[in-house]
């Protein structure tokens, strides 16, 4: 889960991770009232409006800005608020700007990039430091990976201080920078367990002049599977409408839900099925307008709702239901669709297979439901019937 | 012969009297799996499906002498169950529960990787059979025939797609091993690739991966230096757009890295025969015997 990097530097600041005042704003007017404020406190004239969105890459598509004054961050404003945004990140549709960060501009001596993740390779929490800030950090690990410096976590015993001076010492720290850094790091790892992250990023990280180590930017992901940790506090910063509505809708079904591009929905059980159902649909040549995986636990309800998600979508022009029953039982996936389809009626071709737990239940569900249904033996043979059908 | 599980297996439930739980016991029992204890806590000295519950790990153990374990616990608690069962020093344990924190995993895989005594699969994952004599897991035991090939797979339904392909095709199983989609688990692909190398019941073995991270890329390299017998192949995700976690905690292309053609191209290197599509897989193994 993403939040804005607005929420993530109010989390930084409970971690005593130096941040830039700042004022997160709803509106331009609220900007320049944000600006004046900001301007009265510091007695510096410069601030920095930028975009909120849950995407990177705002600087180069003109989502911020360092401007000079009251006047000059109002316009900033205006012309940001309500903007789409397109970045490499957002997809061609891009993102329309409804929130905005008000922040003190500060002087730069130095960006420099710092990063936890969970590596896969060493199973721990990894801290990624370089000197290349501000950069794209993927094109400096293809370029210069000499310039990124790595330490992992050992679970058992927390971040260690010779880790820290590791770290510090390959990014060239004075004595007082790296003062500062260790207790940011040791903060910034404090909340990246205790808030289950899956990211947390700082680009750029900067040195000033009076050797302070600030968190310019801010990016936090959370781990999704720890919803339950954290229910309270991730309703308050979730930005449903940095989310796909079909997408938001299935989750709270529970299903794991991703809108695509093409005219086949697909409606399948298990995460490498559902991926390979689309890849199978792809090889035939069609393409699939979904991925929907209704999980083992998916009660009849859920199937229900998640076979309205697709029936409902205007792109559909045919269906593929592809069950392979483990965990997941035929006759409820049977009962969800002839549930749906009651409720909304069905006006394209539907092909399903069937397969696995409880499949003669199942079939026997389908068949006496009148429904016009094409039924296939094989995942192959499913995905082409339905790409032929959905030509028609 | 098989790996992991076989006619001795003896099998604790943790998570049992859940309706999950409930369930796939009731189905593992119908297949034929020696089911010899039940561990919920609080129900210690009741019993269902006339399978006895324990309290605890350790007392399980003690009384029952189960030497391996299938948790149903729900995600809150499922990290606990598995470090009970290390702490019991069950020998196999088989999580099947999905959507475990990555924070727990991997506070568990330190303690695992600490000890000697047991070994994990998983979690989210569909388990373990050995057909016709021990089922440990969700997966529809119908669809296995005994026989000499190997399966593993990070994918759970692919899994069943693969082992109904060769029953079809009039090929047995040996053992088939679900290691789970999640991106910190307990066994990988070289760990089971490792077991069917040395088993001599096993003469070839059918791999499916899926994109993200490099376990498969891992198992290539793996494959290419030590592995002696046939491997087809098949990745999922081909068509799936970059940035998106699909379904799977672990399948996600970030940063361009994990895309299913780089897995490809990594096992086809090694001499694996990749299927072009999943209704391939069978028939890609038959094809190297």
């Amino acid at each position: 889960m993403n939040i804005h990097e607005y929420q993530a530097k109010e989390l930084y600041r409970k971690y005593g991770i130096p941040v830039p005042n700042g004022i997160p704003c709803m509106s331009p007017a609220e900007a320049t009232a944000a600006a004046k404020k900001l301007i009265d406190e510091t007695g510096n004239e410069v601030v920095v409006v930028k975009a909120q969105i849950h995407a990177g890459g705002r600087g180069k598509a003109g989502g911020v800005k360092v401007v000079k004054g009251v006047d000059a961050a109002t316009a900033a404003a205006n012309e940001i608020f309500g903007k789409t945004l397109i970045t490499h990140q957002t997809g061609p549709e891009g993102k329309v700007v409804q929130r905005l960060l008000v922040e003190q501009g500060l002087a730069i001596k130095s960006e420099l990039y710092l990063a936890l993740v969970v590596d896969r390779e060493s199973r721990r929490i990894a801290i990624m430091a370089s000197t290349e800030g501000g950069m794209d950090i993927e094109e400096v690990a293809a370029k210069t990976p000499e310039k990124i410096h790595t330490i992992a976590i050992d679970p058992a015993v927390g971040l260690q201080g010779y880790q820290a001076r590791q770290l510090a010492f390959g990014l060239g720290l004075s004595k007082q920078e790296q003062k500062n850094f260790t207790k940011l790091l040791v903060g910034l790892a404090k909340l990246f367990e205790n808030e289950d992250c899956s990211i947390a990023e700082i680009n750029p990280l900067i040195l000033t002049e009076d050797e302070q180590v600030i968190a310019l930017d801010a990016k936090v992901n959370f781990d999704s599977n720890a919803e339950f940790r954290h229910k309270a506090f991730w309703d308050s910063v979730r930005d449903l409408s940095e989310e796909a509505p079909t997408e938001t809708e299935a989750k709270e079904a529970g299903l794991s839900f991703i809108q695509l591009d093409g005219n086949i929905g697909c409606l399948v059980n298990g995460a490498g099925l559902a991926m390979s159902t689309m890849d199978t649909i792809k090889y035939y040549g069609g393409e699939p307008a979904n991925f929907l995986d209704v999980g083992g636990g998916a009660s009849q309800e859920a199937v229900t709702r998640a076979f309205r998600i697709i029936l409902e979508s205007d792109a559909v022009r045919g269906i593929f239901v592809n069950i392979f029953g483990g965990i997941m039982r035929c006759d409820t996936i049977a009962n969800g669709v002839v549930a749906a389809t009651k409720e909304l009626g069905l006006t394209v071709p539907l092909v399903v297979r069937l397969e696995g737990t409880k499949v003669d239940e199942g079939r026997k569900i389908l068949d006496g439901s009148g429904l016009a249904i094409t039924s296939a033996a094989t995942m192959a043979e499913g995905a082409k019937k339905i790409v032929e059908l959905a030509k028609e | 012969m098989s790996i992991l599980v076989d006619k001795n297996t003896r099998l604790v439930v943790q998570g049992m009297t859940g309706s999950v739980g409930q369930f796939h016991t009731e189905q593992m029992l119908a297949y034929g799996t020696k089911v010899v204890a039940g561990c919920t806590p609080g129900k210690g000295g009741q019993s269902l499906m006339d399978v006895p519950i324990f309290d605890t790990m350790r007392e399980v153990v003690k009384q029952t002498g189960a030497n391996a374990s299938c948790i149903f616990v729900p995600p809150p608690f499922a990290a606990d169950a598995i470090l009970e069962a290390v702490d019991a020093e069950v020998p196999l344990v088989v999580c099947i529960t999905e959507g475990i924190p990555v924070m727990d995993m991997i506070k568990v895989r330190r303690v695992l990787d600490s000890q000697d005594k047991t070994r994990l699969i998983g979690p989210n994952c569909p388990g373990v059979i050995t057909p016709d004599q021990c089922k440990i897991g969700i997966m529809p035991g119908h669809v296995h025939k005994a026989g000499r090939m190997g399966v593993v797979s990070k994918s759970g339904t692919l899994t069943y797609e693969a082992v109904g392909q060769l029953t079809a095709l009039g090929i047995g199983q040996s053992t088939a091993v679900g290691i789970g989609g999640d991106p910190i688990n307990g066994t990988d692909f070289i760990d089971v690739l490792k077991l069917f190398n040395d088993d001599p019941n096993t003469d070839g073995v059918i791999l499916i991966g899926e994109i993200g991270g490099n376990a498969e890329e891992q198992a290539a390299a793996w494959i290419k230096a030590n592995f002696n017998k046939p491997v087809a192949g098949f990745i999922a995700g081909r068509t799936a757009p970059p940035g998106k976690r699909m379904g799977h905690a672990g399948a996600i292309i970030s940063g361009g890295k994990g895309t299913a053609d780089a897995k490809i191209e990594a096992l086809e290197d090694a001499g694996v025969k990749v299927a072009p599509t999943p209704s391939d897989m069978g028939t890609t193994l038959q094809s190297l015997l």
